[in-house]
């Protein structure tokens, strides 16, 4: 059984499936593919099943809303109490939160129902889930294949049918392109929009929470849920949140898409390039006015989130001191263990991050690098709002390739770093981007990025859903 | 742009994080080739320029100072290393 939100929540409104049974054979799903693909670090049968309960006395009690009884994961950034949340690294293999973030807490008021956490790269640094210093996790349309990162655990568990739904973090790509890489639907909201309270800080001037769902509507129907202004996360906007669901229609006449040149890079394959021109005529066909366009500053955005990221990662992953929680060696002194915790509890990709950060920001460096970044960055974002004073979203590839095989990119951090070239700009700007099927390159997933206004999270969801509509790229299924 | 083996003993001594031999030689390889891809920065003009720190256009954040209650010591204390009564057990900082 693999149903979406929205045909979970009938069958449970209509009494045709109990919450109970619906989780139990989520928990069977799980059970019979993870030894093969291994998508979550931690199965919460039991809690499951006793939220299940919950739900459905509410259910009977008529009191039930569109995600409860729902089986979700959540990535293992996400702070949940009592359950242990690793960051997929050793230094927090133990370490079992206090307390809930935001968004679970939201989660846990909708009534869902968590069946798992899902795996990521060591702190959310990666494109491949390859840098979980637990394991790696396996594409499902080609297991020797990568399923994309860092949330690469919670988009397997989607498209594998192990939870209806998942939330993932996003801080230059980590929700759309393993989204793109396993062929569901992946967002990454407006910086500000979805509460990062809880949420393991890696960068936080760029990190957000968004759903990671099987379709459009599902999409809308999470969002509905963890969006909205927190009192516990200063950058967190007090805005109202709309019904994302009232903005999927199927006409896109008047929309004006612009489609910006520099994405397509050197090194782009062209399966991907060309499913990209493919859904463009649908778009078209739809109704949509087509534009190319420039944003002439794109080339350098690499460059600008691997400066940026890494040094807002050196300071937040100061906080891992083997004191308080987590991984801890003890030596003869504090400087020894300090240091040793640091070296044995971080794994090579967050080591290298934390030591480029630590570079950029360095005496007699800030200016040359982390300054210069800042005001690229600047550039960066004035050409996004330059760009959607002509547009009403930018259409490009999630990622330049399809899923590459597992160990092709593990001694080659610069060429890992290039998967998300299409990605970081959207994060630098801070504005929204959703990645959606849009075909195969030879029998792998192609994903199309739809980049969005900062808050124009409906018409992003409304030019998703009509393309989404008039295809049928997300009905095909993975076989496992 | 060559970071020696020099520079990146100081880099991981300002990170606090202990290397060994063959972590040294690498980092210092795979800095150095990520500074040389990260050169084109300099390129790009950026007179007058103010530098963005984050995308949100707030400023000094404030809430209403209300009174809630605070983890309890019992929950902070589960995940500590080292623990002596309602302390952290650290080595001594100063000898």
């Amino acid at each position: 059984m693999q149903v979406t939100i929205k045909e979970a929540s009938k069958l449970l409104k209509d009494k045709k499936i109990s919450s109970i049974e619906l989780t139990s054979e989520y928990l069977e799903r799980i059970d019979s593919v993870e030894s093969n693909l291994r998508a979550l670090v931690t199965v919460t049968g039991e809690q499951a099943l006793e939220q299940a309960r919950k739900a459905d006395e509410v259910i009977a009690a008529g009191k039930n809303g569109p995600l409860t009884g729902i089986p979700i994961v959540i990535k293992d950034n996400m702070c949940t109490r009592g359950v242990r949340t690793t960051c997929s690294s050793k230094m927090l293999e133990n370490f079992i939160p206090p307390y809930d973030a935001t968004v679970v807490e939201k989660l846990n008021a909708a009534g869902m129902v968590m069946v798992g956490k899902s795996n990521l790269d060591e702190f959310a640094m990666g494109s491949s889930t390859e840098n979980s210093a637990l394991f790696t996790t396996r594409n499902p349309w080609d297991t020797d294949r990568v399923p994309g990162g860092s949330s690469g655990g919670s988009a397997v568990a989607v498209a594998a049918g192990e939870a209806v739904c998942a939330v993932g973090s996003d801080t230059g790509g980590s929700i759309r392109q393993p989204a793109g890489f396993c062929s569901v639907v992946g967002m990454k909201p407006t910086y500000g929009r979805v509460s990062r309270y809880g949420l393991v800080a890696f960068a936080s001037s760029l990190d957000q929470i968004g759903p990671l769902t099987q379709d459009v509507t599902d999409c809308a129907l999470l969002m509905n849920a963890i969006a909205g202004y927190d009192q516990r996360d200063s950058t967190s906007i007090p805005e109202p949140v709309p019904d994302y669901t009232k903005s999927l229609k199927t006409d896109l006449k008047g929309m004006r898409l612009g489609v910006p040149k520099e994405y397509y890079v050197e090194g782009m394959q062209s399966g991907v390039s060309d499913a990209i021109q493919t859904a463009l005529k649908k778009l078209e066909e739809l109704g949509a006015v087509i534009e190319e366009t420039s944003l002439p500053h794109t080339p350098y955005a690499l460059a600008v989130y691997y400066i940026i990221a890494p040094s807002e990662a050196s300071a937040n992953l100061a906080r891992y001191d083997g004191v308080k929680y987590g991984y801890s060696y003890e030596g003869d002194t504090m400087w020894e263990s300090l240091e040793k915790t640091r070296e044995n509890g971080f794994g090579p990709e967050v080591k290298r991050r934390i030591m480029l950060g630590t570079y950029a920001l360095s005496a007699g460096y800030y200016d040359a690098w982390y300054l210069k970044a800042q005001k690229v960055r600047t550039l960066i974002r004035r050409e996004f709002d330059a760009a959607f004073e002509k547009y009403d979203a930018l259409i490009t590839p999630t990622s330049p390739t399809v899923p590459f095989r597992i160990g092709e990119k593990m001694d080659d951090p610069l060429a890992m770093y290039l998967s998300d070239i299409c990605t970081l700009p959207v994060n630098i700007a801070g504005v929204p981007g959703i990645s959606i099927p849009a075909g195969f390159s030879e029998g792998l997933p192609v994903g199309m990025q739809v980049i969005g206004k900062p808050f124009g999270e409906e018409a992003m969801l409304l030019i998703a859903y009509a393309y989404e509509q008039a295809t049928e790229w997300h009905k095909r299924r993975a076989e496992v | 742009m060559k970071i020696s083996r020099e520079e990146v003993l100081h880099i991981a001594r300002l990170a606090r994080i202990a290397l060994n031999e063959k972590e040294i030689t690498r980092l210092s390889e795979q800095l150095s080739n990520l500074l040389d891809n990260f050169e084109i920065l300099q390129r790009v003009n950026t007179d007058n320029v103010p530098p963005t720190a984050q995308s949100v256009d707030l400023q000094s954040v404030t809430r209403d100072d209300d009174v809630t209650p605070s983890f309890p010591p019992e929950d902070i204390l589960a995940n500590a290393p080292r623990r002596d009564e309602d302390c952290f057990r650290v080595k001594p900082v100063l000898e």
